[in-house]
């Protein structure tokens, strides 16, 4: 009789004690929630009407697709600022090689992939084998691409751009009909798809976790969370198969941040990222190859910027001279944002993903409610400031305990 | 009243878990030249950072007397201000700013905000000379080569009206020329009425410049020997400072010695950034199965720069030298290639060398050997965890799970992460680097019997250690260094203290 409040409440406290240590993880995914409500008010109900959430989709990837990247230079250690520029010099490459020469779309689409390779390529050797500071190597590439960028176009533009590549920027895919008289049949489907092999790998994951002893995770946390994250890729479904279907972009981005994910925590390199991050000569005198990750990390971000650079030359149908000006920035926030640390070591793909998506519903949301773009950086600057105050706040807490 | 500048009485210093310093008393003399002498790690340097201010009035008991006053200093600008400066074994000048702008530094010769840039020069050039250098104050300090800059610390603390200078291992980095200079010049002042304290580890240098020496060890004062009226030789100062209980500290080893394992021949390193300085030169050495060397050394021995420049020349240019597996010649010229050829080196700085301490324990012990726990590029997360697991069990680190963050770790569980890391790479040759440095005496005893079961297991193991009595306790045979020079190969059986501090201090032929 007398020990059963006593179990109770130490349980209650073991799962605060746990909500607290997760805390970081989950308070950006709380933040996000939270900016979306206060939107969703304040517009009137804009923010999540289905065209919307679509064009949000769209109108953020390429950010995202950098962000991907830029997380794992981070986490190395190391930054870029280049990416915007080389958005902008593969936009006018591949307008070059696709309008002017008249490739066929995929071969402009492949070998504006390779000039990508070769940017990194390019940087990653300064970087790695030669020592220079990433901030100069990139500081110097932002230039550098940028001045290419107008060379290539000669103080012109390019356009019109093939209809694939438009479609990779701003195309749907096919649909298949509609159910209940207004849902696309293929969203539907491969929604509830994703949602079926989500709660199975969820429950798979966990009872591996058990066999090992490993699990710390109160059920009730586990289920909250796997009812919440189904929810939601249920709800952006049933909106997106109300409007046109899936935007092809998402399908992209669903690929990269699943396989980039994956590759950062199980795969030997993305450990010996973490490991460099963590602590270089550690790392080193371990047997990490430091400088050759270093260089393939840089490649890895050339040709991600590279296809950031076809899909917003495809939304756009156009390829100018000031395409991806400043993206860098709003990458580098998003790795920030999203809980990676200034001195490396720590991140996640999934955090910069959705340290993107707040970036990108600031910017939406405030331009429904008709802010100014002054004030919209100004908010922007103030809620990057804000959230890596929060994690070093965070860490300075559970430090000194 | 007495002729003493300085009095230290009952000095006791602790911190979180150590009594650094116990009741250490020591009274200079004005106008001499007072050595102190110790091991390493016997509490020399605590003893100065509490003269210096390093450690403020009130961090410590005891009393501290200067020039017949009480003192309590707070910082080094308060003992600065009466007149004792400190000049560390690590030098503290900026290397892009002039001799005259370091000579000066928080102390700017200045009229009304503004530096006064001629008299800056001036004075500059007037204490330069005092310390015998001609070099123009406007030089860049990357530009004079250490001795000088030692001469500039020099000059620097003569700004500051010294009185009491204290050195820290002076010559440490030193050449015979530049070292044989710095004591004149020590003498030199010494007739300008400058009292210094000096700690050195090289004993023919304290018996010819010191007038007396205080010997310190474990953190208490054993004795203060006046250098003349006593006679004192090197043996005898030796003594003072090993003399020590072994007890049983250590646990019983019976060693099952096989073959020739690793053999390391006319090994020489340079300095990896003053090329002309040879950092080791010419070493020889072997360890064989089953077998504990160890190599003893004082500080600056280059005991560090050997190991690491043959773990994959992680230290050092110009490495020359052959070094054999079980007879064959091996290249080591990469860490990933001295790993690959079975050899692992454990560092004796491990916060900042040893292990990533924003990640986990069994992520750390995974690092040095992932490629064990891998499926196709894809590491098996669920077998690193049972792999940790056995290890955290095995050695008993003591930690609810693998998943807790190293960095929250004691010194001894952090140093039973990193061995656990380079036993599950499964190496045969181990070289731990001080791998009792900052551990308390249970979790040593713990680690003794690590290497213990290494050696049994039939690995080499090579211990590089600063504690003679460790040394003495745990291996089959120990190699002495002294300046680079491997100067002895001592078995067990004739290895005493005093031999080993003989051969670890003995010049170069």
């Amino acid at each position: 009789m007398s020990a059963s409040p006593v179990t109770t409440k130490s349980s209650l406290s073991s799962a605060a004690n746990y909500l607290t240590s997760q805390l970081r993880q989950v308070g950006i995914f709380v933040a996000l929630i939270v900016i979306v409500i206060i939107f969703q008010i304040l517009t009137g109900g804009i923010l999540l009407q289905p065209d919307n959430v679509s064009n949000l989709v769209v109108q953020n990837s390429y950010v995202l697709i950098l962000a991907i990247g830029m997380v794992m230079i981070i986490i190395a250690g190391h930054i870029d600022l280049s990416v915007g520029s080389i958005v902008g010099f593969i936009g006018a490459i591949a307008g070059t090689m696709a309008e002017r020469w008249g490739w066929p779309w995929w071969a402009a689409i492949i070998a504006s992939l390779a000039v990508g390779a070769i940017v990194g390529v390019w940087q990653g050797y300064w970087v790695a084998y030669f020592g220079i500071p990433a901030f100069i190597v990139t500081l110097a590439g932002m230039l550098i691409f940028r001045g290419l960028t107008q060379v290539v176009l000669g103080s012109t533009q390019i356009t019109p751009f093939p209809d694939p590549i438009r479609a990779l920027g701003g195309g749907f895919l096919p649909g298949l009909g509609f159910l209940f008289g207004q849902l696309e049949t293929l969203t539907v489907v491969i929604g509830i798809l994703i949602a079926v092999v989500m709660v199975v790998q969820a429950l798979r994951q966990r009872a591996v976790r058990r066999r090992y002893n490993l699990e710390s995770e109160p059920f009730i946390w586990f289920l909250v969370k796997l009812i919440f994250t189904v929810g939601l890729v249920l709800v952006i479904a049933y909106l997106l198969a109300s409007n046109n279907g899936i935007p092809i972009v998402l399908v992209v981005l669903g690929v990269l941040v699943v396989a980039y994910s994956a590759m950062m925590s199980r795969s030997v390199f993305g450990r010996h990222i973490y490991a460099m991050g963590g602590n270089l000569n550690a790392a080193t005198l371990s047997g990490v190859k430091t400088k050759r990750v270093t260089f393939l990390l840089f490649v890895n971000m050339g040709v991600l910027a590279s296809l950031a650079g076809l899909v917003f030359a495809g939304r756009l149908n156009l390829a100018n001279p000031t395409n991806g000006n400043g993206f860098e920035l709003d990458a580098i926030a998003a790795a920030f944002i999203g809980g990676a640390a200034v001195t490396g070591g720590i991140g996640t793909v999934t955090g910069a993903i959705i340290g993107g998506l707040i970036i990108g519903i600031l910017n939406n949301g405030m331009s429904i409610i008709g802010v100014g773009t002054d004030y919209q950086q100004f908010i922007k600057g103030i809620v990057l400031l804000g959230a890596v105050a929060f994690d070093v706040y965070n860490k300075r807490r559970t430090g000194s305990r | 009243m007495s002729n003493n500048i300085l009095e230290m009485r009952d000095i006791t210093k602790t911190f979180p878990g150590v009594i650094a310093l116990k009741d250490v008393s020591i009274s200079v003399e004005r106008g001499e030249i007072h050595a102190i002498c110790g091991e390493n790690g016997a509490g020399k340097s605590t003893l100065m950072k509490i003269l210096s201010g390093v450690y403020p009035s009130g961090s410590y008991d005891g009393e501290i007397v200067f020039e017949g006053e009480p003192v309590h200093f707070r910082t080094i600008n308060d003992s600065e201000a009466v007149g004792v400066v400190i000049i560390h074994q690590e030098l503290a000048l900026s290397p892009y700013l002039s001799i005259a702008e370091n000579i000066f530094l928080g102390n700017e010769r200045q009229k009304r905000g503004w530096i006064d840039w001629n008299d800056t020069n001036l004075e500059a050039a007037k204490l330069l000379a005092r310390v015998g250098l001609s070099d123009n104050p406007i030089t860049k300090i990357v530009d004079i080569g250490v001795g000088k800059q030692q001469l500039v610390e020099i000059a620097k603390a003569l700004s500051k009206k010294v009185k009491l200078l204290i050195l820290d291992e002076p010559t440490a980095a030193l050449n015979d020329e530049d070292s044989a200079h710095l004591l004149d010049l020590l003498r030199h002042l010494k007739e300008q009425g400058i009292t210094s304290i000096i700690i050195s580890h090289k004993l023919n240098e304290i018996k010819k410049i010191a007038d007396s020496v205080t010997i310190i060890r474990d953190g208490k004062t054993v004795e203060t020997l006046d250098m003349a009226a006593d006679a004192v030789s090197e043996e005898r100062i030796i003594k003072g400072m090993v003399g020590r209980d072994l007890g049983n500290r250590y646990p019983d080893h019976t060693p099952h010695i096989g073959d020739e394992v690793l053999r390391i021949e006319d090994w020489v390193v340079h300095h990896p950034s003053d090329h002309s300085r040879v950092v080791i030169h010419g070493a020889n050495l072997s360890v064989r199965r089953g077998e504990i060397v160890g190599i003893a050394g004082l500080m600056g021995a280059g005991r560090t720069e050997l190991a690491m420049s043959v773990f994959g020349r992680s230290y050092g240019a110009n490495i020359s030298g052959r070094v054999y597996k079980e007879g064959k010649e091996i290249k080591t010229n990469t860490v990933p290639e001295a790993i690959a050829n079975g050899i692992a080196y454990a560092t004796e700085d491990r916060k900042r060398y040893g292990l990533n301490l924003i990640d986990d324990i069994k992520r750390n012990i995974s690092g040095a050997a992932l490629e064990k726990l891998t499926k196709r590029g894809w590491v098996d997360a669920n077998q690193e965890y049972v792999v940790a697991e056995g290890y955290r069990k095995d050695m008993n680190i003591k930690s609810p799970t693998v998943g807790a963050i190293t960095g929250k770790l004691s010194g001894g569980n952090q140093q039973k992460v990193v061995l656990s890391k380079w036993m599950f790479a499964d190496p045969d040759v181990l070289i731990l680097d001080e791998p009792t440095r900052g551990i308390d005496v249970g979790a040593k005893y713990e680690i003794y019997t690590i290497i213990n079961k290494l050696a049994s297991q039939g690995k080499g193991v090579i211990v590089i250690s600063s504690e003679l009595p460790e040394l003495l306790g745990i291996c089959d045979r120990i190699y002495t260094l002294s300046e680079g020079h491997i100067t002895a190969n001592v078995p067990r059986s004739e290895a005493t203290p005093e031999l080993l501090m003989q051969y670890m201090t003995q010049e170069k032929e």
